[in-house]
């Protein structure tokens, strides 16, 4: 690479999956340690912020009560229904508006109108219309959730390149049921599936926002811890929903590489 | 003997209206003969095939098939594209068998088929790859195997090889001629290259103008045809001229090129 001579060796060259590991974990002891120090050190009160030695007591409190399985459990329901639902009708109707000009056309207005409302703005009449429990909760997720999936399916099938519908009359599907098992549904699903992974994280984000107004998980628990000031179990479920979100990340991460090996 | 497919004063114009991409269009071609259509870049060579496929519809005239009521060619012709354009999330194997599915074919039915194509391109051996692990002359082997698989009473060509390099092309134009004479498929080939229609064609179609029209009609002889041989290039100054928009100097066009 003469082009980059000059530049040091960290800059230039990719790094190996090893070395990224390794690198990922440097990080992470430093940001704990640096966490540990501060706290030890008094620069910071410990009730303003526990130490990183404070969480895994707190940790095992909230296990042997049955909060934290409660919790998790009530959270991951809002989590997939939302997720599903939210993702299902997105990537529907994305697809459709993509592929079918007059389908777009009408959603148009409507699309502009609705899109740059959060999920979170929508609580009041969840709680209206569903009531502070699993279904309000569900809805304000597959709101976010939607919004992502569709933008991401909408742009994938407007991005597909127009020969191969040509290629698909050719060989005799032309019709629409033919372009879209054919054509846009494969074409459009390296799209689909980076939407569905950005679902994915937004959705976890919206679980807390959700469950903020009531409905009992993860959200609701350290609602309850912060108004007791009990940070260090606002902490347990802040690494719990992180642990969760890098559990499906990397599931969905390695599903979509699978269904999507044709790209190399 | 009756035509394959019969094209009566066709003409097309995109805007409805006045102006033609071409116009008085007459052509008969008969079944197992290998046609050339000539013409420069842009004169709607490609459009006028994907009028002999269906795809497009003619403004005027008629399109007349062998077989009587049917408009469309639909499954009795098959289309090669200039630029391969393979599905790039199947394998080889499923690329070739694309218009096999949905036709109410057995699954061993549709498997023989496209183990069949793709013997007669030679990629037998590549079925399980991407589409992005082929080059250029493979993944157009795929394309000829794609419609081979469809098993068409007429196989349409699209400048087929006018993307490849020079020793790739002579290579699959060699397969090509060894396919036609294996298979007997009637072949329309449609090219801007006077030495690959003089090569491959039994006759040529010249196509020139604004709008296009049909500057002559031509018989190459007997194969196999050498294009640097003095008669085929004197046949390729013939065409040259057509094309550029000379009148045919030949008076009688077959028998001049005929018992070479």
């Amino acid at each position: 690479m003469r082009l980059l001579a000059g530049r040091p060796a960290w800059a230039t060259r990719d790094l190996a999956p090893g070395v990224r590991v390794v690198l990922g974990v440097v990080g992470l002891v430093v940001l704990l340690a640096t966490w540990q120090a501060v706290v030890a050190y008094g620069l910071v009160p410990p009730d303003v912020l526990p130490a990183p030695t404070e969480i895994w007591p707190a940790w095992i409190n909230e296990v042997s009560g049955g909060f934290w399985s409660q919790a998790v459990l009530d959270s991951l329901t809002h989590y997939s229904l939302g997720l599903l639902i939210g993702s299902a009708l997105g990537v529907g109707a994305g697809l459709l508006c993509g592929s079918m000009p007059v389908v777009d056309a009408l959603t148009g207005g409507a699309v502009r109108l609705l899109r740059p409302i959060p999920g979170l703005a929508w609580a009041p009449f969840a709680i209206l219309w569903f009531g502070l429990n699993t279904a309000g909760a569900t809805f304000i997720i597959a709101i976010s959730v939607f919004w992502i999936t569709f933008y991401a399916a909408y742009g994938a099938v407007r991005a597909i390149d127009r020969d191969l519908y040509e290629v698909a009359a050719a060989f005799g599907h032309g019709g629409f049921v033919g372009r879209m098992l054919y054509v846009v549904l494969p074409a459009s699903a390296p799209g689909v599936m980076a939407g569905l992974r950005t679902g994915l994280g937004q959705g976890w984000m919206s679980v807390v926002a959700a469950e903020l107004f009531g409905a009992p998980g993860v959200g609701a628990r350290m609602l309850q811890a912060s108004s007791l000031l009990a940070t260090d179990v606002v902490v347990v479920y802040m690494v719990t929903m992180a642990l969760l979100y890098a559990l499906t990340d990397v599931a969905f991460g390695f599903l979509s590489k699978r269904a999507l090996r044709w790209q190399g | 003997m009756e035509p394959l497919i019969r094209l009566e004063n066709v003409a097309l114009s995109h805007d409805g209206g006045g102006s033609f991409v071409f116009r008085n269009i007459d052509l008969s071609v008969v079944s197992g003969e290998f046609i050339a259509i000539l013409g420069p870049s842009g004169v709607g060579k490609s459009t006028l095939l994907r009028v002999l496929m269906g795809l497009v519809e003619a403004s005027e005239g008629r399109v007349i098939l062998s077989s009587g009521s049917a408009s469309k060619m639909g499954g009795r012709a098959a289309l090669v594209f200039q630029d391969a354009r393979l599905m790039p999330w199947r394998t080889v194997r499923r690329n070739v068998e694309f218009g096999l599915e949905g036709i109410g074919l057995s699954r061993t039915e549709r498997r023989q088929r496209v183990e069949r194509a793709l013997a007669l391109v030679g990629l037998a051996d590549e079925a399980g790859r991407w589409p992005r692990q082929l080059s250029g002359g493979q993944r157009q082997r795929v394309g000829v195997a794609r419609a081979l698989a469809v098993e068409p009473d007429l196989l349409l060509m699209d400048e087929p090889f006018g993307a490849l390099d020079a020793i790739t092309r002579g290579g699959l134009q060699a397969e090509l001629l060894s396919i036609w004479e294996k298979t007997g498929k009637t072949v329309i080939f449609v090219t801007h290259d006077l030495d690959e229609a003089i090569l491959l064609a039994d006759r040529i179609i010249v196509l020139a103008g604004r709008p296009a029209t049909v500057r002559g009609d031509l018989r190459v002889g007997p194969r196999p045809h050498d294009p640097s041989s003095p008669a085929m290039r004197a046949l390729a100054g013939r065409l040259r001229a057509l094309i550029g928009g000379e009148e045919d100097p030949g008076v009688e066009p077959y028998a001049r090129f005929e018992g070479i």
